[in-house]
């Protein structure tokens, strides 16, 4: 086996006993830790009568408490930080847009342990030592820029810290600075790849190979798009602040699940009503413990995330646990006239009709009835001068919302381009029923 | 033989005709005839103009969606029930008039009248031969 196809092939490709012993021993010591420092998880294990001694193995998690975001929000913002501040190295905080942001910190060795992950997936995406690196991600107290960049300096490639914004001098870097690499969020690479064909670039001319995009749920048409808009191949690459961020886990060659860095972080899929643990393949929420950090050791933490996980070794040869592409966060989730409702699920019937993957859901309310309008922008292949022609069409896609959503939506056609581009996370959902904003959070 | 028409997509939104027509306008586009077609949703306006190349370009650069389509120009005497004859000929033929609009020219003789078939080549061969003039698209300029 090349030794170039992973970063860590001890841990990527080491057998389930060799991971669950290691599992095991990082559990019992954070466990520990969170008992003796952090006072939030000592009532919360005093209360069920959990001592640290309790805890054996990775098995005996299912001991262990739940933490939800709420719990983040209530000690603001360093009240479950288990170290002092002399050992942390880094604060960052989530996007979060409305109330209180969740504040996480890390030591030298948390954002080793992340680094860690971030080389994995770029290597899993084929990047090398010798490879550019353009990180379009924002840097700052997101994660994704210095998350990346941190991964790629890690592995011993050469970072290009672009940030997000100035597409067209993005495009100019792409192209001059011989980017072989591009790390943004989805929505922005879409936005990067227009932005190529606007300025008149073929992109099989630009160096770039691959990318890793992640931060916000993106669906396979998406990547198809992004892949033919700028000719690279495109990996999906997880992360969650609370946890660690952008590096959680990647994709590799298969593209059948993303490996999970279950050595630092440990996943769960359970189910959001009964909290009982899920077998693998069973759909659930994903729950992770941080087994290997030190300044914000989570126990339990609910992701809102809805994914399945398998314990089968992938035909890229990695041994380590696939979760499945989150179908969406449930936090993103709507809830119109009592059916659960996902972007993701929106955009995939957008593409499959061959418009582009730009659009906005707005959610009112009309006498008492959730009324859902999804904005396209209308493709040069569907306009027409007739009426007749574009009612069709219209149609079509109104049926294809109504038989994959379950609810009908309206639809409002605009011209192409005209909806906002986003160089981070795109703001897709307009929830006007006054109910809750559905953009906080930080995937 | 038939006319060059610009479409043009209309948002659903207040100020969006006056904001293309004002565009035409700037770019010293002159338009000969136009009709807007609307739903609830959306509208599409149609003109006619000398240059529809340059039109659908100026449209275009400005963000808008347009495509030029081909449509049947007629030539008609200027009278009471003389459009009458041409759509019954059609009508009768079995051939299904999605649109039309007519315009005449300040105190002439003749008017002209635009239709969209389905098919122009059967329409106007079945118009030409009962005598009725159909026109090129630089013949209205």
């Amino acid at each position: 086996m090349p030794s170039n196809r992973y970063f860590q092939p001890e841990i990527e490709t080491a057998s389930r006993d060799y991971l669950h012993a290691i599992q095991s021993a990082r559990l019992i010591r954070m466990v520990k830790n969170c008992y003796e420092n952090v006072p939030f998880y000592r009532r919360k294990f005093d209360e069920i009568g959990l001592l640290p001694e309790d805890i054996h193995s990775i098995d005996d998690i299912v001991k262990l408490p739940f933490t939800i975001k709420q719990d983040l929000r209530d000690n603001y913002p360093y009240g479950l930080f288990a170290v002092p501040p002399k050992q942390l190295i880094r604060i960052h905080a989530s996007s979060g847009t409305t109330g209180k942001q969740t504040v996480v910190g890390y030591t030298q060795e948390d954002v080793l342990h992340w680094a860690q992950g971030a080389a994995r997936a770029l290597v899993a995406a084929g990047c090398t030592k010798d490879d550019y690196v353009h990180v379009s991600y924002g840097y700052g107290l997101f994660t994704g820029g210095l998350g990346l960049h941190d991964g790629a300096a890690l592995l011993g490639a050469t970072v290009i810290p672009v940030s997000s914004g100035n597409t067209q001098r993005q495009v100019q870097i792409l192209q001059d600075f011989h980017s072989d690499f591009l790390c943004c969020t989805p929505s922005y690479a879409m936005f990067i790849g227009e932005t190529v064909a606007e300025m008149g670039i073929d992109p099989k001319t630009l160096p770039l190979r691959g990318g890793l995009f992640g931060a916000e749920p993106w669906t396979p048409n998406m990547r198809a798009e992004i892949e033919r808009l700028l000719d690279i191949k495109a990996q999906d690459i997880y992360g969650l602040s609370e946890i660690a961020g952008p590096g959680v886990s990647y994709d590799c060659e298969a593209f059948d699940g993303l490996h999970v860095c279950e050595d630092y972080f440990y996943p769960e899929i359970i189910d959001p009503d009964t909290l009982q643990p899920l077998p693998d393949g069973e759909s659930g929420e994903l729950v992770f413990t941080c087994i290997g950090k030190e300044a914000l050791p989570l126990v339990r933490y609910r992701t809102r995330d809805i994914s399945s996980l398998t314990h089968e070794t992938c035909s890229c040869g990695r041994t380590i646990v696939r979760m499945r592409k989150p179908v969406g966060r449930s936090d993103d989730m709507l809830i119109i006239r009592g059916v659960n409702v996902f972007p993701s699920q929106v955009e995939h019937v957008i593409l499959s009709q061959g418009l582009d993957p730009n659009y906005q859901i707005h959610v009112d309310r009309a006498d008492n009835l959730d009324v859902m309008t999804v904005v396209v922008e209308l493709s040069e292949a569907m306009f027409s001068d007739s009426v007749s022609a574009i009612e069709v069409a219209e149609r079509k896609l109104k049926n294809a919302m109504l038989s994959t959503l379950g609810v009908s939506a309206n639809i409002k056609l605009v011209n192409p381009r005209s909806l906002p581009r986003s160089e981070g996370k795109a703001k897709r959902v307009f929830d006007n029923r006054g109910l809750i904003d559905y953009n906080v959070g930080n995937h | 033989m038939a006319i060059e028409q610009v479409s043009v997509f209309i948002e659903n939104q207040p100020g969006r005709l006056l904001q293309i027509l004002s565009l035409l306008a700037e770019e010293g586009i002159d338009l000969s005839a136009y009709s807007v077609a609307e739903t609830s949703d959306f509208g599409i306006l149609r003109i006619i103009v000398h240059d529809t190349d340059a039109a659908v370009a100026a449209l275009k650069s400005h963000g808008f969606t347009a495509k030029k389509t081909e449509v049947l120009g007629l030539l008609i005497p200027n009278k009471t029930g003389s459009s009458v004859q041409a759509v019954e000929l059609l009508s009768a033929a079995g051939i299904n008039i999605e649109y039309t609009y007519a315009f005449v020219m300040p105190r002439a003789e003749e008017a002209f009248v635009l239709l969209r078939v389905e098919d122009n080549a059967p329409a106007e061969q079945l118009l030409r031969a009962a005598g009725i003039r159909t026109l090129e698209h630089g013949e209205i300029f």
